[in-house]
């Protein structure tokens, strides 16, 4: 709860009864996730046990992470489909860094991030100076990254068996108890995200471009030069999920990635930000994945197959898009 | 017996016709007659209701009160495709094509020729070819309307109006793009349409036009009927001033600006690809300097070219004394130029965000952050202070931009450009859909803003506003200056005559020196030095 208000006193970008209106999203989706959760609960007894809802978090941190980027980026208005291969490559240069290269950890882990921004630079490039639609752009970067990530590994998977402190990142617990740091690296990226949007002029322009940028470009705004900006931070976000996926493995997986750029999506839209642009929160995003994640969660533990719950979350969104559009109808 | 008589005498009447929207009268009981094979023109300034009367022709408004009459019996008209099947077609200024197809797919779209039920291209290309031949216009079938001249879109327009054995064709300003070749083309198109079952109304602001191809002229003017005259049996003034008709406010219009102000902006030879030609004006500080002229007279393009929106192929422009150049809007607000569009709220608002972000958007990186950080409690009470100088009326600065009425936008977006510290604004269209109240406090806060030592430019399709609110006036015509006229010399008339011109080459020397006198005007125009004798304009 406390998150959620700490938030509402964020969310600022509106007045109080608009902003009022704008949280309501989020209520709808906070309280549906806590519905979901309840269900669970019942449902099985295994499901609300400390180590289960840690496992929730634990594995909500690649998918959040990559939605907190994808968030900025969706506000303005634009689209990142090469957030999930983009993380693969990131992960695989993460093993050349370290692994190959002998590169000391906390070098390579920075480096990684970078390698993830140069991505994010490239794809705000081609939408900002070359005027490519996000959804092209990005979707080319989307087949370029996949390629690279088995061309650069040979399509061999990288292990980080020579540092045991990389694994660390996400599976050691600084605390002593149980308490997986990525969970911890999710939180200060939420903090930051919060921050940045909310915060700072960069979250101020990201707003305005998305609510219209051509009114942006007409206020003596570099409109051009804040996509890039925000395509390369979002960049960061890939590069970090990368440096996540690849601890939590021990290895660098060059094949996966593809897929994840539409749960990182679902999660932002479920979190009530809009596609077209000018509308959303980095709170909202986290809900969203945390109700993917307690989704497949709870159906693997009611022992509902795999394919069913593509199935449900599929339905999720349908739901969670209605109900926003029924809403903005209403306002 | 009398009533199909009178019936067949009048093609198409307008009986009564009113016509409100929230805060307007666009149309109030206007008349007008088409006769049986005739050419009218319809003339009236911007706003008149000209658009409004064609939309209530094909249906796409409801009129509030009166009724038309086709060919002697009552006309009801569900929408644009009820129209054209009553044989009603008109032509607006904007095609109404899709590019990506041809010429004869175009004219059949929404009713395509099938055989056995499925779409025949051969049968639709044979038809299309048919009706060109009879019309006598150089197109193919199969051509790609996107690759054709503005002009040969144009003969799309009128083939495909045609097709629906048009009785009434009306034609909103349709030499607005064409040469003089292309005029005369049209002319003849519409001489070989017209025939005792037929009638063309046309509406245009080019006297010379109205001349060549039309009977008789009506003139409207603020939505209601003026007068209709016989084309040969009238002269441009008397059109001119049946369209300006009303008398000025009474309210002082502002003197001449002093010549020993310095000049904060001078453009010289500025050019863009599509429209502008050769614009050169300059502004001095504390002045009000009104832009006249037409719908598309390329008002609106320099204001954009000026602030690096648009492309300038040419030109340049000086800024306090330095020669400058601006690519984009970003460079115009560090030069302190503040750009208030014509359209609000698509390119001057964030509507959802509210009063605060909106009145702060231009300045918040230089004024209210700090290494990044925005503060926001200060942007706040810079637009608290706003809101109280400028007097704008809302709850709070939180209030969300779209709830605001039109004028309390306008001061939003003047409040922007007064924290981001701008000394030149340029205003489009500053009062367009602002009630009558409001407009009073939009002209206070201009002389005021004028008064502090700012520079304004004030583009207007409102004459008596530019009349009353300019220290000098620049009149534009088809993308170049037509003249530049000071308060005391400026008349509705005077502006209409340079605003209703096609810049010969006198008026293009005229432009050239920056003013247009009185003899170059009266040689160019006959009549206007008659015009000029009336002592109460």
């Amino acid at each position: 709860m406390t998150t959620l208000d700490a938030t509402t006193g964020q969310a600022a970008p509106s007045g109080w009864a608009a902003g009022l209106k704008d949280r309501l999203q989020q209520l709808l989706a906070f309280a549906s996730l806590i519905v979901i959760f309840g269900f669970f609960s019942v449902a099985s007894s295994s499901f609300f046990t400390y180590g289960n809802v840690t496992n929730i978090l634990f594995s909500t941190v690649v998918i959040g992470t990559l939605a907190l980027g994808t968030t900025f980026v969706i506000i303005t208005g634009g689209i990142d489909l090469s957030i999930g291969t983009g993380m693969a490559l990131c992960a695989v240069m993460s093993g050349v860094f370290i692994t190959n290269m002998g590169i000391a950890v906390p070098l390579g882990v920075l480096l990684t991030l970078l390698f993830g921004g140069l991505i994010g630079l490239v794809n705000g490039f081609n939408v900002s100076v070359l005027r490519l639609p996000p959804f092209i752009a990005t979707l080319a970067m989307m087949l370029v990254a996949q390629g690279l990530a088995l061309v650069i590994s040979h399509s061999a998977p990288i292990y980080f068996t020579k540092d045991p402190g990389y694994v660390k990142i996400s599976t050691g617990s600084i605390f002593g108890v149980n308490f997986p740091n990525a969970v911890l690296v999710l939180l200060v990226a939420v903090v930051v995200s919060v921050v940045l949007l909310n915060k700072t002029i960069l979250g101020r322009y990201t707003y305005s471009i998305g609510s219209n940028e051509e009114a942006t470009a007409l206020s003596g705004i570099n409109v051009r030069r804040w996509k890039i900006v925000i395509y390369t931070l979002a960049g960061l976000f890939i590069g970090l999920a990368g440096v996540m996926i690849s601890a939590r493995l021990g290895s660098a997986q060059p094949a996966t990635g593809m897929g994840y750029e539409l749960q990182a999506i679902a999660a932002v839209v479920i979190g009530g930000t809009s596609l077209a642009g000018g509308k959303g929160s980095v709170v909202g995003t986290v809900i969203g994945a945390l109700i993917i994640s307690v989704l497949n969660n709870g159906l693997q533990i009611m022992s509902i197959p795999q394919e069913w719950q593509n199935v449900v979350l599929g339905l999720v969104i349908l739901v969670a898009v209605y109900a926003d559009m029924i809403r903005k109808k209403e306002a | 017996m009398t009533a199909e008589v009178a019936g067949s005498e009048h093609l198409l009447e307008v009986r009564g016709v009113s016509k409100g929207f929230p805060g307007v009268r666009a149309l109030h009981e206007m008349h007008l007659t088409l006769r049986h094979g005739e050419v009218l023109a319809l003339v009236g300034e911007n706003g008149a209701g000209k658009s409004t009367l064609m939309k209530l022709l094909s249906g796409i408004y409801t009129a509030d009160a009166g009724e038309f009459w086709l060919a002697g019996r009552p006309l009801s008209v569900s929408g644009p495709k009820d129209a054209l099947e009553q044989g009603i077609s008109i032509i607006h200024q904007e095609f109404n094509l899709m590019p990506h197809l041809t010429v004869a797919q175009n004219i059949f779209i929404g009713r395509e020729p099938r055989v056995a039920g499925f779409l025949s291209d051969r049968e639709q290309n044979r038809r299309a070819a048919e009706l060109l031949d009879r019309l006598g216009l150089p197109l193919k079938p199969r051509q790609v309307v996107g690759n054709l001249t503005v002009a040969r879109q144009q003969m799309v327009e009128i083939a495909k109006a045609l097709s629906y054995d048009a009785r009434v064709l009306i034609m909103d300003e349709p030499t607005a793009a064409l040469n003089d070749a292309e005029v005369s083309t049209l002319h003849d198109l519409i001489r070989r349409f017209r025939s005792p079952e037929t009638g063309v109304i046309y509406i245009s602001h080019r006297m010379d036009e109205l001349k060549a191809i039309s009977d008789r002229v009506t003139v409207i003017r603020d939505g209601e009927y003026v007068d209709t005259v016989d084309t040969r049996a009238t002269s441009m003034p008397e059109v001119i001033s049946l369209m300006v008709g009303r008398t000025l406010t009474s309210e002082a219009r502002p003197q001449g600006v002093r010549a020993d102000r310095e000049t904060v902006l001078e453009v010289e030879g500025l050019c863009t690809k599509d429209l502008l030609k050769d614009v050169g004006f300059d502004l001095r500080k504390g002045e009000i300097l009104g832009f006249a002229g037409l719908m598309g007279a390329g008002r609106t393009e320099v204001a954009r070219a000026l602030v690096g929106a648009d492309k300038m192929s040419a030109g340049t422009v000086r800024l306090r004394g330095r020669q400058v150049r601006i690519h984009n809007p970003a460079e115009a607000a560090r030069h302190r130029i503040g750009y208030l569009s014509e359209d609000r709220k698509n390119l001057g608002l964030l509507l959802e965000q509210d009063v605060a972000s909106n009145i702060a958007i231009s300045s918040v990186a230089e004024r209210f952050t700090t290494f990044g950080f925005v503060d926001f409690k200060a942007m706040r009470e810079r637009a608290k202070e706003m809101v109280r100088t400028l007097g704008i009326k809302t709850p709070s600065v939180q209030q969300t931009t779209k709830n605001l009425s039109g004028g309390n936008q306008q001061k939003v977006v003047i409040a922007k450009w007064l924290v981001k510290d701008c000394d030149i604004l340029i205003f489009d269209e500053p009062t367009r859909g602002i009630d009558v109240g409001a407009k009073e406090e939009i002209y206070r806060l201009l002389n005021d803003l004028a008064e502090q030592g700012k520079s304004i430019v004030m583009i207007s399709s409102e004459l008596p506003e530019v009349l009353r609110m300019s220290h000098r006036i620049v009149v534009m015509t088809e993308g170049r200056v037509s003249g530049v006229l000071d308060s005391d010399e400026a008349t509705q008339e005077s502006v209409m005559h340079l605003a209703t011109l096609r810049p010969d080459e006198n008026l293009r020397d005229a432009a050239e020196l920056g003013l247009v006198d009185e003899s170059v005007l009266a040689s160019a125009v006959p009549g206007a030095g008659d015009d000029r004798k009336d002592p109460d304009q």
